[in-house]
């Protein structure tokens, strides 16, 4: 019973990352793990959206997250958070429900946004069931 | 002494359950097309182009080039665009001198001293990439061996050893030993009697004692024998003090922290298995190898905003990203080698399909540091000359140069190699952020010496470079079975090429068949027309 939770685990885990043909490798397994919405915000999202959530342009662009009507509907952030869009990855596979909620809420009352009404991981679960286990 | 022997039997069992994890997981990648071969058979035999035939391609990366360079030789008249102000797209190389600005506007300029570079992008070609070690020798793209597997380089795990890393070899010798003897007392005891012949267990247990550098009582012990693959105390020498001493072997449960079979898995891949390539000079030589055979054709600095096409052909809408000006092109035939997350937002008019499989395909992100260091230390006091050191830390690795060995003078380590949550966090950094971050998980395999030796650095977070936002293409076996025969099919006189239309994806590889493929068919398309 241990050996196949463990096989579970592990299956879980190496699903989990992205895999990538030329990937690093074995290592970075153990990044910090962020909790609240800004830990959540500035350990992933701040890579695209910048740490002013003004996004940035390039050939293409990043859309800006700062007083954005889109935040507005809880819901939309909730999807493209755990289902992705273009160049959005989706990050069911590496934000628990909690994370999700925190950082969704932590957008919807920062940068210019005014939309007190918390996220919670039920909203996440509801609009984003977790995938089916593999191999079922 | 009999409670030991059931504890560690467990953990084998449980280890061997995770190597069938691991296994599971490869064929799953195959069946996502990570981890295909290469289906490569010779070049495109392309000829006969109808007269005055005209094929535009947009971008200059490997697939673009390719696609010009054959196309031209089938009679084609090609015009390549291309966003930057030079050819290669991801393969790609940073020497001293050279600025970088990302997303968000923070900008690097690169310190490196002369013949010194960072590989951002690809670093490292599988002996099996046949197309494109076909090419690097048609291009003469001189080549010399990528040293992928190190066994004295470090593996490091903050919950084994105390944090202390271990040398591969030490790790992978005892992981080996011990389930070489755990094995021999499951067949000792009669446990494989239901699945092995009585010849077949006296042959196995004979392997395990050669293969687990076992003793003649069948036990993996502290001797002279089993230093012979962990290493020794004292290494044997000359004279009088000449003979060797044995080192300790590591505890079962200690070998099990370090989960180093991940790193023994790893390597077993079949693209990370020896030998591996890498260009003399940067990966970024083949870039120029490939240019130098269209450059004339290259017009740069080319931001593509509408790709328009109808009934008679093609016509592309670009402003040059120095002057503004607007400029519209036509051709015959389209072969488009843009990014997806660059394409999803360039007003199209392909169809439907193509353009719900555009948008389904986010792209990973990775970040690379390299740190310039004022000597080579990890040869001249650890004896690592090339190969990684693992680390579970968010650095993923350090990796250390497989050129110039045992010279004096500055030299480029990569001081990481971060993707998931590691690489996100790596990359929302500041530059001198993510330098402190280097140093500060990197000193781990070197603490004397890291940041002693520092002198300079530079980071690439792929999700912040501004003609890209990304690093690679991110199929899953359902957006494949949805999305991928729409995205590589022509539509109308537009055919995608590039990593993200093949199954070789992130690779080089990739890219190249997928434009072989893409012209093939663009070519027969065009005679039919």
């Amino acid at each position: 019973m241990k050996m196949i939770s463990k096989l579970t685990l592990v299956l879980a885990f190496t699903l989990a990352a992205p895999a990538l043909a030329d990937e690093p490798g074995p290592g970075g397994s153990k990044p910090p793990t962020p909790k609240t919405g800004q830990e959540v915000y500035q350990m992933v999202c701040q890579t695209c959206h910048m740490a002013d959530g003004k996004g940035a342009v390039g050939a293409a662009s990043f859309p800006s997250l700062a007083s954005n009507p889109k935040m507005k509907m809880a819901a939309y952030p909730i999807v493209m958070v755990t289902k992705g869009r273009g160049g959005m990855p989706w990050f069911s596979d590496m934000l628990s429900a909690e994370q999700t909620a925190a950082v969704i809420t932590y957008v919807r009352t920062n940068f210019g946004n005014a939309y007190p009404d918390p996220v919670t991981a039920e909203d996440v679960k509801r609009l984003s069931p977790p995938p089916a286990a593999p191999g079922h | 002494m009999e409670e030991t022997g059931k504890t560690t039997r467990r953990q084998l069992l449980s280890t061997i359950g995770m190597l069938g994890g691991s296994a599971l997981m490869y064929n799953m990648m195959t069946t996502l097309g990570y981890a295909a071969e290469s289906q490569f058979t010779g070049p495109p035999k392309l000829s006969g182009a109808r007269k005055g035939a005209s094929v535009i391609v947009l971008g200059a990366g490997l697939a673009g080039m390719l696609a010009a360079y054959e196309l031209t030789k089938a009679g084609y008249k090609v015009t390549v665009l291309e966003y930057q102000n030079r050819a290669g797209g991801r393969n790609w190389s940073l020497y001293g001198g050279d600025t970088i600005t990302e997303m968000g506007g923070a900008t690097q300029k690169v310190g490196f001293a002369d013949g010194n570079y960072l590989n951002p992008g690809p670093w490292r070609i599988p002996h099996n990439h046949r197309t494109l070690l076909h090419y690097c020798k048609a291009f003469n793209v001189e080549l010399q061996p990528f040293v992928q597997f190190n066994h004295n380089a470090y593996v490091h795990n903050t919950e084994a050893f105390g944090g202390k890393p271990q040398r591969f070899k030490s790790l992978a010798a005892d992981f080996e030993g011990n389930v070489a003897e755990l094995l021999g007392k499951a067949i000792d005891q009669k446990g494989l009697d239901a699945s092995v012949t009585v010849e077949d267990r006296d042959r196995l247990k004979e392997a395990l004692r050669e293969w687990g550098m076992l003793d003649g009582d069948m036990k993996y012990a502290k001797n002279l024998r089993s230093s012979e693959h962990r290493g020794f105390a004292r290494n044997p020498g000359g004279g009088a003090g000449g003979a060797p001493s044995p080192s300790d072997v590591f505890a079962l449960k200690d070998v099990l922290d370090s989960k180093i079979w991940r790193n023994m898995s790893f390597f077993m891949n079949e693209e990370f298995q020896t030998t591996m390539f890498q260009p003399v000079g940067g990966m970024g030589m083949i870039g120029k190898a490939f240019a130098k055979q269209v450059q004339p054709l290259i017009t740069y600095n080319a931001k593509v905003s509408k790709i328009d096409q109808a009934r008679k052909g093609v016509t592309v809408t670009y402003s040059d990203t120095g002057t503004g000006v607007v400029t519209e092109a036509k051709a015959d035939w389209c072969v488009c080698t843009i990014p997806l997350t660059v394409l999803s937002q360039i007003e199209n008019n392909m169809s439907e399909k193509m353009n719900a499989a555009i948008a389904a395909v986010p792209y990973s992100n990775s970040v690379k540091i390299g740190l310039e260091m004022k000597r080579r230390f990890w040869e001249e006091d650890a004896a690592i000359y090339g190969g990684h050191s693992f680390t579970n830390q968010e650095i993923g690795l350090v990796s250390y140069p497989n050129n110039n060995f045992l010279q004096d003078g500055p030299a480029v380590l990569l001081g990481a190699f971060a993707s998931g949550m590691s690489g996100y966090h790596l990359a929302g950094m500041t530059p001198a952020e993510r330098i402190e971050a280097a140093l500060a998980q990197g000193s781990v395999f070197h603490p004397e010496s890291y940041r002693k030796e520092f002198s300079n650095g530079a980071s690439v977070a792929w999700n912040r470079v501004p003609w890209i936002l990304g690093c690679c293409a991110r199929w899953t076996e359902e957006t494949r079975a949805a999305h991928y025969q729409d995205l590589v099919a022509m539509d109308g006189r537009v055919v995608l090429a590039g990593e993200h239309a093949s199954y070789v994806g992130c690779w080089m590889e990739g890219s190249l068949l997928s434009s072989i493929d893409a012209i093939t068919r663009l070519h027969k398309r065009a005679l039919e027309a």
